[in-house]
C-alpha cells in the first residue's frame, strides 16, 4: 500500500506544484468560456422552463473543465516520464501495473474534482446555481474524470512524441466533449446529429452531472450512470492490459 | 548459495535483430562482476531484461533466486539499477526523489538510511535543491542514490563513469567497494578496462549478443600467451634476425612480441650476437585490454551457438 500511495502522492505533488497552470490556468479559461457563450446566447436560447442558458451551461462547462484536466494530468505526467526517461524509476520499483493504474486515475480525478471545484466556487458568486441532488453530482463528476484518467493514461503510454499525444488531445477527445451537449441540449438538434450524439460516452456523463443540479436531464441519470460506469471498466480493462502486457514502456 | 543472478539461454529479438543469442550467465553472491563488450554487443539488453525494463523473447533470469517476471515484486527488491542515461524528474529535490524512490519500494520512515546515502555520496548540501538545477556528475551521484535506497543486495551499474570527472569516478569506485565488502553484489558494465581490472573479479565478454569469454580476470590475463619485450639498445639497430618478432617502433625503442616466453632466450642469443648492447629492457605482460581485443577479434559468432560457460 505505501507504493501506491506514494506514486498516488508524487503524481498529486506533480500538479500541485505548478498548481498555477494545471488547476488556476484552466478555470480562468472555463470561466471565459462561460462569460462569452452567456453574452453572446442568454437572449435566444433556453434549455429547461425556468433555467437561463448561462445557468444550464455551467454544469456542462465544469464537467467540461473536469474532463479535460484529467485526461491532461494522466497523459501529459506519463509522456513527460517517458520522454525525459525518469517512467524507469516506477518500471523499476515493484509496483504493480493495478497499482500503477489506480495511482495515476486518482491523481487524474482529484486534479479534475479540484478544477470543477474551483469554477463552481467562483460561478457562486455570480449565478445562482445550486445542487439538487450531491450524489448525483458527486458520482458523476467521479466517474467521469476517472474515465478520462484511465483514457490519458492510454494517450499518454501509446503517444511517442508530443504533438502525437496533442493529436489524440484534439481529434479525440476535444470534439467528444465540445460535441457532447456541453452548450445544448441535444433535444435542440436534428434528429440524425441527436442520434449520433447518444453514441458520445461523453453525453451521458454531462447529462447526469446536469441533472444532478436542475433535476432535469435528457436521458434518465440511472441509464447515464450504467452507460458511463460500462464505458469507464471497459476503458480500465484495456489500460490494465495496456500496462500489464508493458505495451511501449517495457519493450 | 543462491546465485545472485541466474541468466539462462536468454534470447531477446528486436524484430530481425538477435540482441541477445542464447546467454547463460551465473553471478555468484557477493562477486564484483564486470559485463564488457563494445557497443551495441547486448550489454544495456542484458541488464534491462534482468531489471524488468524489457522482456526476453525466451529464457529466464532469477535474481537472488526470484523470477524477475513470475516474482517481479521480490526480484525488485533484491536489486538496485543505475540506468545509463543521466533521467531524473525536473519537479523534485534530491531529497524529495529518494524519499518518493523509497516508497515505491513499500519503505516508510527510511531517512536514517537516506541520510547516510546522501552523506556517502556528497550530497548534503545538495539535498534541498531540485534536481534540475544539479550538474550531470551530481544528477549520477543521485542515481546511485537512488539504487540504494531500499537497501538491494544486488547492485547493478550499466556504465556510471561515461562522462563523469576524475574525482567523483575515484569517489564512487570508493564507495561501491565499500558496499562490496559490505556483502552487496556488484555488477557493472564499463567501456574503461582498466576499472574493470581494477575492481572486479570476474568478467563476461558480449558480443553481437553472445557471452565469448567469461572467467577471472587473472585468467584471462594468463590466457594469452606470451609477452611484450620492449627494448632500447647501443647501437640503436635491431640485429636482423630480431626483426620479424617487432612489432612496433617506438622513438628510441624497440617492441617485440614473442609468442611465449622461452623466445627470451633467442632474443638475448641474437642481441649477444650482433653484439648490441642492452640500454633497457621491460617485458610486458598483457593486461585485459589486450586481452579483450584479441578475443572481440578472435571470436567467431555462430548463430545461437553460444560458448558454453
Amino acid at each position: 500500500m505505501t507504493g501506491f500511495l506514494t506514486l498516488l502522492h508524487k503524481e498529486l505533488l506533480r500538479f500541485w506544484k505548478v498548481g498555477f497552470q494545471t488547476v488556476f490556468a484552466p478555470m480562468v479559461s472555463t470561466l471565459l468560456y462561460l462569460m462569452i457563450f452567456s453574452h453572446v446566447l442568454e437572449e435566444h436560447v433556453e434549455a429547461y422552463p425556468g433555467v437561463t442558458y448561462t445557468v444550464f451551461l455551467i454544469p456542462g462547462l465544469i464537467m467540461m473543465a473536469m474532463l479535460q484536466n484529467a485526461f491532461a494530468n494522466s497523459s501529459s505526467s506519463l509522456i513527460q516520464s517517458k520522454i525525459t526517461g525518469n517512467l524507469v524509476f516506477v518500471l523499476l520499483s515493484p509496483l504493480s501495473y493495478q497499482e500503477i493504474f489506480f495511482a495515476y486515475v486518482l491523481a487524474s480525478v482529484v486534479r479534475g474534482l479540484a478544477v470543477g471545484l474551483g469554477v463552481y466556487l467562483v460561478t457562486l458568486g455570480f449565478f445562482d446555481l445550486s445542487v439538487t441532488s450531491l450524489p448525483w453530482v458527486f458520482l458523476f463528476a467521479l466517474i467521469g474524470s476517472a474515465l478520462l484518467g484511465a483514457l490519458g493514461i492510454i494517450a499518454g503510454i501509446w503517444a511517442e512524441k508530443f504533438d502525437q499525444l496533442a493529436a489524440f488531445q484534439n481529434f479525440v477527445i476535444l470534439p467528444l466533449t465540445f460535441l457532447s451537449g456541453v452548450f445544448y441540449t441535444i433535444h435542440s438538434l436534428p434528429p440524425f446529429w441527436q442520434g449520433l450524439s447518444h453514441l458520445n460516452p461523453f453525453f451521458y456523463v454531462i447529462d447526469g452531472f446536469r441533472y444532478g443540479f436542475f433535476n432535469a436531464s435528457d436521458i434518465s441519470p440511472y441509464v447515464s450512470l450504467g452507460i458511463v460506469a460500462m464505458c469507464f471498466l471497459a476503458v480500465s480493462w484495456l489500460t490494465l492490459q495496456m500496462l500489464k502486457a508493458g505495451y511501449k514502456i517495457r519493450h | 548459495m543462491t546465485p545472485a543472478i541466474e541468466v539462462k539461454q536468454m534470447h531477446k529479438r528486436f524484430g530481425r535483430l538477435h540482441a541477445l543469442a542464447g546467454v547463460d550467465l551465473e553471478i555468484r553472491t557477493g562477486e564484483f562482476f564486470a559485463l564488457l563488450g563494445p557497443n551495441g554487443a547486448g550489454k544495456t539488453t542484458l541488464i534491462n531484461i534482468i531489471a524488468g525494463l524489457t522482456r526476453a523473447t525466451s529464457g529466464s533470469v532469477r535474481v537472488m533466486g526470484y523470477d524477475v517476471v513470475a516474482d517481479y515484486r521480490d526480484a525488485r527488491r533484491m536489486l538496485g539499477v543505475v540506468p545509463q542515461e543521466l533521467v531524473y524528474d525536473p519537479f523534485f529535490t534530491v531529497r524529495e526523489t529518494l524519499l518518493i524512490q523509497s516508497g515505491y519500494y513499500g519503505l516508510k520512515n527510511n531517512e536514517a538510511w537516506i541520510d547516510e546515502i546522501i552523506h556517502h555520496l556528497d550530497l548534503a548540501d545538495k539535498a534541498g535543491v531540485n534536481m534540475r538545477a544539479l550538474s550531470g556528475g551530481m544528477k549520477r551521484r543521485v542515481l546511485v542514490a537512488q539504487a540504494l535506497v531500499h537497501k538491494p543486495p544486488v547492485i547493478v551499474l550499466d556504465e556510471p563513469t561515461a562522462g563523469v570527472d576524475v574525482e567523483l569516478r575515484q569517489g564512487l569506485w570508493r564507495f561501491v567497494r565499500q558496499l562490496n565488502r559490505d556483502g552487496h553484489t556488484i555488477v557493472l558494465t564499463t567501456h574503461y578496462l582498466d576499472e574493470a581490472e581494477a575492481l572486479c573479479s570476474r568478467v563476461a565478454m558480449l558480443k553481437q549478443g553472445n557471452i565469448v569469454a567469461l572467467d577471472t580476470i587473472s585468467n584471462l590475463v594468463n590466457s594469452v600467451p606470451g609477452c611484450a619485450v620492449r627494448l632500447r639498445l647501443s647501437p640503436d639497430t635491431l640485429p636482423s634476425a630480431l626483426r620479424p618478432l617487432m612489432s612496433t617502433r617506438e622513438e628510441g625503442y624497440y617492441i617485440l612480441t614473442l609468442a611465449e616466453y622461452s623466445q627470451l632466450e633467442h632474443v638475448m642469443a641474437a642481441l649477444r650476437e650482433a653484439a648490441s648492447q642492452v640500454l633497457e629492457m621491460q617485458v610486458l605482460q598483457p593486461d585485459l585490454e589486450e586481452v579483450f581485443v584479441k578475443i572481440m577479434g578472435d571470436a567467431e559468432i555462430t548463430e545461437s551457438a553460444a560458448v558454453p560457460t
